[in-house]
């Protein structure tokens, strides 16, 4: 998938003044938000859990070699084959090779946002596969030729009308001709279209939730069952997982999944939980012939041994990113990446550089309600600040903020001439604002109204030195 | 801490750099609420700003410079105390700043276990539940300010001493724990979503019914009223302070002096 991280600034604006998204978006969250409070507020272990999974997390990324080639030691023992694949062009040579291998014609897939992230479905059909996706998120978004808006939702921001006119003009082709409107509907008319997609593809593709290392179990949850169905009916399940997804055995496995679903669509459970464990054995009455995975670094190892080692924890469950004031005003395209809001802002300066995703880490209040929801305790505020300090060392931002920062820190360490600024700044924004105590205008430049707001101007007097005054008055 | 001499613990008052400019009547009623509850309170002169734009915008060492400052000025007191959450939150950080140097780690450390934002100070450490003599006329909604919300676990004790405001009745609004998005430097960096979030919280203020906005930190105040005021809209706004210490009879932020 092609970044535009670069354009944050503009797609933000953009999505503000759409109506349709910011509809969207309104419903979207508050629901997320809604149930996720009502499933951990009645499970009474949950800060116990989210400890747990914590300890469970930093210990296996403290020993991620030992449990990797423990996992690719039992999918070979299952009769899989591992790969690893060092970065996203790699990922890409290995899947289309396997396809290639098995002469494939056609692919589906289950949503995956590493195979997003290293650009499976593009490397695919430039290879001259047919590839299609089987979350109706996903489906809805690759009809639309758009990226993923959210991880667990892909296309969140769609609204029905939208959706039916998608399916109006694409499932035509199949003998769908009429104009349909209610959710079922739409539904059941995608169901039928894919069905034929899962009867005739060659490769199925899916992500990993879970890697079990002590049995080479693949774990995914779906709330639609195009999982299993992808992972089955085709004769080659090739599956695309990034390399911290392991997990040490299936207890610890169950701790996260017990956090996964309640942080990120409020449900218990998943509705569905398919475990995999290899390609079909002898006297199996179903399953593929072929199964491979994919481990995908892709700047994890980097991160593993630097001071953003914590976010490697993160399970993908999107709660950060529900609950993210700056996420639910301007929805995920304006991320510009596969992995949009809190956890987007840290990982994508991380896999693509500070550069290309300047604004992100900036674009964040700070307002630690992402920590909050976090089931896995990633404190994403403090790697955000950790990204700008890097930022600052490289010497990035604009000129003028970098001067005035400058500024700023040299008087402040300089008390009796910071007071004297501050005085003369308090007179004079009091002198503009008249008697109407505020101002919609800033002599220096300073864009902060073009929010829709105006400044309250100070009083007019500093507090040091009225206090001066009144301690002398006292004394 | 405390000589059996004195009244109460001595407290240095940290003003915030926003008190200081824009509303010493914050400051001032800081202190009356400290005083009332028995403190003895000093302002030391030494003081700035907590150094917090400068850690939120990756400038480590400047804002290790005015930590040290901050720490040095405020040494001697019993306490630190500061009607903000966001700059107690930045004290409390203060220990990060100094990982290469255990000296200054350990004297970070000392101070940041003695720092409190007013309201936590005087009910969480004081006990001071009877010590309000204050009257406000009016429907009040409060504003979780982001940082002493979840930094400091600041919740329950403002509400707890406005119940003791007599004539003020205390309304809930919508997503009352949402960022208002002033964000320090955010609000200057991206004006249009932050102008967005901001609209947001007016609306959710206003569909309240409150006629007061209030809060415990001063830059989301500032942010708040100034959407409040663009719109016209006849919402007043205090820091929580202020109408605590009786001193919210002038008029609200933003208000100027035509009402």
């Amino acid at each position: 998938m092609e970044s535009h991280s670069h354009e944050f600034v503009q797609r933000a604006g953009a999505a503000l003044h759409n109506p349709t998204l910011q509809q969207a978006l309104g419903r979207a969250k508050d629901g997320f938000v809604l149930k996720r409070f009502n499933a951990v507020s009645a499970l009474s272990e949950y800060e116990a859990l989210r400890d747990r999974a914590v300890q469970i997390k930093n210990h296996t990324l403290e020993h991620l070699d030992h449990y990797l080639l423990r996992y690719e030691e039992a999918v070979r023992r299952n009769g899989g084959v591992v790969h690893w694949a060092a970065d996203a062009e790699e990922a890409r040579n290995i899947v289309r090779d396997i396809c290639r291998k098995a002469e494939a014609r056609s692919v589906i897939k289950g949503k995956s946002m590493v195979g997003e992230e290293v650009g499976v479905n593009e490397a695919l059909e430039e290879a001259g596969l047919e590839v299609v996706e089987t979350d109706l998120g996903e489906y809805i978004i690759q009809l639309a030729e758009e990226p993923p808006s959210h991880i667990i939702a892909p296309a969140i921001h769609k609204t029905r009308e939208e959706i039916s006119d998608l399916f109006h003009r694409f499932h035509a082709k199949y003998g769908y001709t009429q104009r349909l409107t209610e959710v079922p509907d739409l539904v059941n008319e995608a169901r039928q279209v894919l069905r034929q997609k899962y009867l005739s593809a060659d490769v199925g593709i899916t992500g990993a939730n879970f890697l079990v290392a002590e049995n080479g179990c693949n774990i995914i949850v779906t709330n639609e069952g195009n999982g299993d169905l992808t992972s089955t009916l085709p004769r080659v399940h090739i599956v695309t997982a990034g390399i911290e997804k392991v997990v040490p055995n299936m207890e610890d496995t169950t701790t996260l999944l017990r956090l996964l679903g309640r942080s990120a669509t409020g449900q218990d459970i998943t509705s569905y939980t398919t475990l995999f464990s290899g390609p079909r054995r002898e006297g199996d009455p179903d399953g593929p012939q072929e199964y491979h995975v994919v481990l995908i670094d892709n700047g994890r190892s980097t991160m593993l041994a630097d001071e953003f080692r914590e976010m490697l924890r993160c399970i993908r469950c999107g709660a950060c990113m529900n609950h993210c004031p700056v996420y639910g005003a301007i929805g995920g395209h304006a991320y510009g990446w596969v992995y949009p809001g809190p956890m987007g802002s840290v990982l994508t300066p991380l896999t693509l550089g500070l550069r290309e995703a300047k604004d992100l880490p900036n674009a964040c209040t700070l307002n630690g309600r992402c920590q909050e929801v976090c089931p896995v305790r990633i404190p994403l505020p403090d790697l955000l600040r950790n990204l700008r300090h890097r930022q600052f060392q490289a010497r990035m931002g604009t000129k003028r903020s970098r001067w005035g920062l400058a500024l700023w820190g040299w008087l402040a360490r300089r008390p009796a001439m910071y007071r004297l600024a501050t005085r003369v700044q308090a007179r004079l924004l009091a002198g503009m604002g008249g008697k109407r105590g505020h101002i919609s205008k800033l002599p220096l430049g300073g864009n902060w109204m073009a929010g829709g707001r105006v400044m309250p101007v100070p009083e007019g007097e500093t507090f040091m030195s009225a206090w001066k005054k009144r301690q002398g008055g006292r004394g | 801490m405390t000589t059996p001499d004195t009244q109460g613990p001595k407290v240095g008052l940290l003003v915030t750099c926003l008190v200081d400019a824009f509303r010493p009547n914050i400051g001032f009623a800081t202190v009356r609420l400290l005083e009332q509850a028995g403190c003895t309170v000093e302002v030391p002169q030494q003081q700035t700003c907590c150094g917090q734009p400068a850690y939120n915008s990756g400038d480590n060492i400047t804002a290790a410079e005015l930590a040290r400052s901050v720490i040095t000025a405020f040494e001697g007191y019993d306490y630190l105390v500061s009607p903000s959450g966001s700059c107690i939150g930045s004290v409390h950080k203060y220990p990060d700043l100094f990982q290469q140097s255990p000296e200054w780690e350990s004297r970070a450390r000392h101070l940041a276990d003695r720092s409190y934002e007013l309201f936590s100070f005087l009910t969480d450490v004081l006990g001071a539940n009877d010590t309000i003599r204050a009257r406000f006329e009016g429907k009040a909604t409060y504003h979780d300010s982001c940082s002493g919300l979840r930094q400091l676990g600041i919740k329950r004790q403002p509400r707890a001493l406005l119940q003791q405001v007599e004539g003020l009745k205390l309304v809930e609004m919508e997503d009352a724990e949402v960022c208002c998005g002033f964000g320090g430097t955010f609000c200057v960096k991206y004006p249009e979503i932050s102008g967005r979030m901001v609209d947001d919280k007016a609306q959710a203020a206003q569909a309240s019914g409150a006629d007061t906005l209030l809060g415990g930190d001063l830059g989301c105040l500032l942010n708040m009223a100034g959407r409040l005021k663009a719109a016209g809209s006849p919402v007043r706004v205090y820091h929580t302070a202020e109408v605590l210490a009786d001193m919210a009879h002038g008029p609200g932020l933003g208000d100027g002096e035509e009402r």
